[in-house]
């Protein structure tokens, strides 16, 4: 693969991969690959392409499927290109009984496109996910690390407008900035 | 007011923090522990106290852990369940970012017990801030000596991990999370063998909730007995409560067990009643997979006795009238609330986070969620109500994993409930708007 060789970490994620590794016991190094594909994600453009997994793989000295069963099974990891900023607008218990709907409404509106989709400048991806944990202060949206709570829609506009003016790529592995607006 | 033993330093500005949190009395079970008991006088002691499992199943703590197998030159491990993805449910989530330290230092605590030496704390990826949080409390508590070799100048040592996850309910269950944390796919493995005796990487592991780890240190400081005392029947001690829905103080509030449920709801000290001063039509008590109640049978139980928050009481009178505290995931509807559309998102979130291992599982919740969506469309019939009893009996039991039961109970008690609701939606679909109170308490023998 001509491609897998162009994929390496950066040192300081290199570091970080083999402080993971050494987590587990001897032997037991697989246990690292769900945190490693979380460093992955974050490094390489915000998706698990097939040379980043298999990357991965080879790291941990494992076969790729090992890999592609493992990152098709989690809801966090993307194996198509994503927007800078990934929207996920919690649709569940608490935040559907406060108006989770009409915060994705909103948004499809505003940003022109449907839940699953990329907005057409590569900004914004949205998507609604399964309960974050976050019921008593919904409705509710993370970007990130970070959490949005308690929204209403004039909130979600002050978000969007932030996020576009800072025009930065969102990983789940950032320093959390500021989780309520 | 109530007694407060897990939250009742939250309010200290910087508790976050390692010296705060030592300053008020942070690390004393870990010290009373090894330096003055044996890790068999630790299990003894959360045997007496009788503190059930927090993160729903409620089953006894002290009983898993002396079920733990001991061979020989083996590894065992203890295995924090910080995976809270139970709709509802948030309360793991605020005792770890207010109260790092707490966990931690259970975490010591009950690994000393178990006599494990390596430890990790699964969360959910979704918590990742939160995972930093930890992370600092445990490179604060190595560096005071707490983790790490010849603790306190024992012979006991322990390291002890943060492992996210990525995204998947399934790996609430616990052997699913053990499949996780060895980097696979969250499906859950077929019990027995059980994870006491052949868990992480096959040696014998327990698995525990966080709030149910945090409360191993009230209980060492305070003796198991204390703990006992605290709370009603076979429900002892405090309980976190997450409330949330339609009420004025949504939040997690830690709970003396029996407090009666019309308190919880109603008084300003909890959840300040319904919101708007709307009636209360329904309540889910224990996080998304338990029965949803009418606020009658909430408040009530079958004997017409006040229903009280504690697991006996809430259960009383079996699914027909009564439900379950779960992971203490309190869910407020008030009466304009659509529980046929409420019933839909919870069929959604089980279709969507079945792990496809069981066919009745992996098929049922989607065909349930279609049917309901057929409905909410105003394309069902009354044969559909019968369909979805049908479907949900064909889950419930018939699957590796509680999932299938969690996806199948809410349909039953929806059913059993509110009926007429549902007809409603078939007869006259426009008209919808005006369905607020409808259930069949009559209808209750047939569950």
């Amino acid at each position: 693969m001509t491609e897998s060789k162009e994929i390496r970490f950066s040192e300081e994620s290199l570091a970080l991969v083999q402080r993971m590794m050494k987590r587990y016991p001897e032997g037991k190094h697989k246990s690292a690959l769900i945190p490693i594909l979380h460093i992955a994600q974050a490094e390489f453009g915000g998706w698990l392409s097939a040379p980043v997994m298999d990357y991965v793989a080879s790291i941990l000295k494992i076969q790729p499927i090992e890999v592609y069963e493992v990152a098709s099974f989690y809801s966090m990891f993307n194996l198509k290109p994503v927007g800078k900023c990934m929207i996920e607008v919690c649709r569940t218990s608490s935040c559907w009984l406060l108006g989770a709907e009409d915060v994705i409404r909103h948004l499809e509106k505003k940003l022109n496109i449907k839940v699953g989709e990329t907005s057409a400048d590569g900004m914004f991806t949205l998507k609604t996910v399964e309960c974050l944990g976050s019921c008593g202060t919904a409705p509710m949206l993370q970007v990130g690390a970070d959490y949005y709570e308690n929204l209403n829609l004039e909130k979600v506009d002050q978000l969007v407008s932030l996020l576009k003016s800072e025009g930065k790529r969102k990983s789940y592995t950032d320093q959390p900035e500021s989780r309520t607006l | 007011m109530a007694k407060k033993l897990l939250l009742k330093n939250d309010h200290i500005a910087g508790i976050q923090g390692y010296s705060v949190y030592r300053e008020n009395g942070g690390y004393a079970s870990v010290e009373k522990a090894i330096k003055t008991m044996t890790p068999d006088a630790v299990v003894e002691e959360v045997k007496k106290s009788g503190l059930r499992g927090r993160g729903g199943a409620g089953f006894p703590t002290g009983m898993k852990w002396s079920f733990l197998a001991k061979p020989a030159g083996v590894a065992r491990y203890l295995v924090c369940n910080a995976d809270e993805s139970e709709p509802g449910t948030f309360k793991d989530r605020y005792l770890m970012e207010r109260i790092p330290h707490l966990l931690i230092e259970g975490m010591i605590t009950s690994s000393y017990a178990l006599g494990a030496n390596t430890s990790y704390i699964y969360i959910r990826g979704e918590y990742f801030y939160v995972a930093r949080i930890l992370e600092n409390a445990i490179n604060e508590a190595y560096a005071n000596g707490w983790l790490g070799k010849n603790i306190l100048g024992s012979d006991y040592s322990l390291d002890l991990y943060v492992h996210v996850g990525a995204g998947a309910y399934i790996c609430g269950e616990e052997t699913a999370l053990l499949e996780s944390l060895e980097g696979k796919r969250g499906n859950p493995r077929i019990k027995p063998p059980f994870p006491a005796v052949a868990g992480l990487y096959g040696c014998p592991t327990v698995v525990n909730n966080v709030e149910t780890i945090a409360a191993v240190v009230p209980i060492v400081n305070d003796g198991g007995d204390e703990y006992a005392k605290i709370g009603i029947g076979k429900s002892t001690g405090t309980k976190l409560i997450s409330a949330s829905g339609h009420i004025n103080k949504p939040g997690v509030y830690e709970i003396e067990m029996g407090v009666p449920v019309e308190e919880f709801i109603f008084s300003q000290e909890y959840c300040g009643g319904i919101r708007g001063g709307k009636k209360l039509k329904a309540v889910v008590a224990g996080g998304s997979s338990v029965p949803i109640l009418p606020g009658e049978l909430i408040l009530k139980t079958a004997k017409g006795e006040p229903r009280l928050m504690s697991y006996e009481s809430l259960s009383d009178g079996g699914f027909a009238t009564g439900t379950m505290l779960g992971s203490g995931g309190f869910i407020v509807m008030d009466e304009d609330t659509s529980i046929v559309k409420n019933l839909w998102n919870f069929t959604r979130f089980y279709h969507h986070e079945s792990c496809g291992q069981c066919s009745p599982c992996r098929e049922g919740t989607g065909w349930m969620e279609k049917i309901l969506h057929r409905i909410l469309e105003g394309h069902g019939t009354m044969s559909d109500i019968d369909l979805l009893w049908d479907i949900q009996g064909k889950i419930e039991g018939k699957t590796i994993c509680p999932l299938g039961d969690a996806a199948a109970w809410p349909v039953a008690a929806a059913i059993r409930h509110f009926r007429s609701e549902f007809e409603e939606y078939i007869k006259n679909p426009k008209s919808i708007k005006d369905v607020k109170h409808y259930y069949r308490l009559n209808n209750l023998v047939e569950a």
